[in-house]
């Protein structure tokens, strides 16, 4: 019985890591791909706007995006914990998160028109909180877009 | 009602304050995401229903702030801030508070 648990947990990682592995790689191609696709667009993260005086309307968005460690991820980081140093399983992940979140706020003040971006904010939050259970990171950014006047 | 995260309104003056506004939600997971999650936990990737979710959530919280400066008669909120909080292992609060001002 205790190899049959065994087998189930050796199981699990190697999903974790071969499902989880195919995931980020698509997920990082698919942002270098995107934010190329976006273009330039000025972004700051003042809180002061001293631009020229020729604003025409301005909105406030917000991306956000939820992701959710696999199961390698979770085992490597508890590996971690003993040797201790950079669980960079877990850094890529919440550059993940961070990345999806800027982009679709940045993808949706494009579509609006926006010329420049203000005080860009940026929040992580582990939604399973302190509990044990592994991390489902969310990432929210929020910023001010400006349009000008023509 | 016009809203910015920056300490003013570019473009506009501000001639009123009326004081911090609030609003924020409690949100619960339900089981059949919460299922979906622990699935996803095994394999990685989006959890797109709970990015829904909180998205849906963000609203609400920003609608409620709205009206509690749409009742002081500001016709704007400026230096808006999001927090979200994990209050239990199934809940997260989502927090947006700002200041009502009137600007012309």
């Amino acid at each position: 019985m205790d190899y049959f648990q065994l087998l189930i947990f050796v199981g699990l990682i190697a999903l974790g890591y071969f499902a989880g592995t195919a995931a980020e790689k698509k997920h990082f191609a698919q942002l270098i791909e995107r934010e190329q696709a976006l273009g330039p667009l000025e972004t700051t993260n003042h809180k002061r706007f001293d631009a020229p005086n020729n604003v025409e309307e301005i909105q406030l968005f917000t991306g956000s995006a939820v992701i959710a460690v696999d199961y390698f991820k979770v085992f490597v980081a508890g590996l971690m914990n003993v040797f201790g140093g950079n669980v960079t399983s877990y850094e890529s992940l919440l550059d993940r998160a961070r990345r999806e979140a800027t982009l679709r706020l940045k993808e949706q003040a494009k579509a609006w028109g926006a010329d420049a971006i203000y005080n860009l904010r940026i929040e992580t939050a582990n939604l399973n909180g302190a509990s044990k259970k592994p991390p489902n990171i969310e990432a929210l950014a929020y910023a001010t877009a400006v349009r000008f006047q023509r | 009602m016009i809203l910015s995260n920056l300490e003013t309104v570019p473009g506009k003056e501000i001639i009123e304050h009326y004081g911090v506004v609030n609003g924020s939600t409690v949100q619960a997971k339900h089981v059949g995401r919460d299922l979906a999650a622990s699935f996803k936990n095994l394999v990685g990737g989006e959890l797109k229903g709970y990015t829904q979710l909180l998205n849906e959530a963000r609203e609400e919280a920003t609608n409620r702030m709205i009206q509690q400066a749409a009742s002081l008669r500001a016709n704007a909120i400026v230096n808006i801030r999001y927090s979200t909080s994990s209050v239990a292992a199934g809940a997260a609060e989502i927090y947006v508070y700002g200041t009502a001002v009137l600007i012309r």
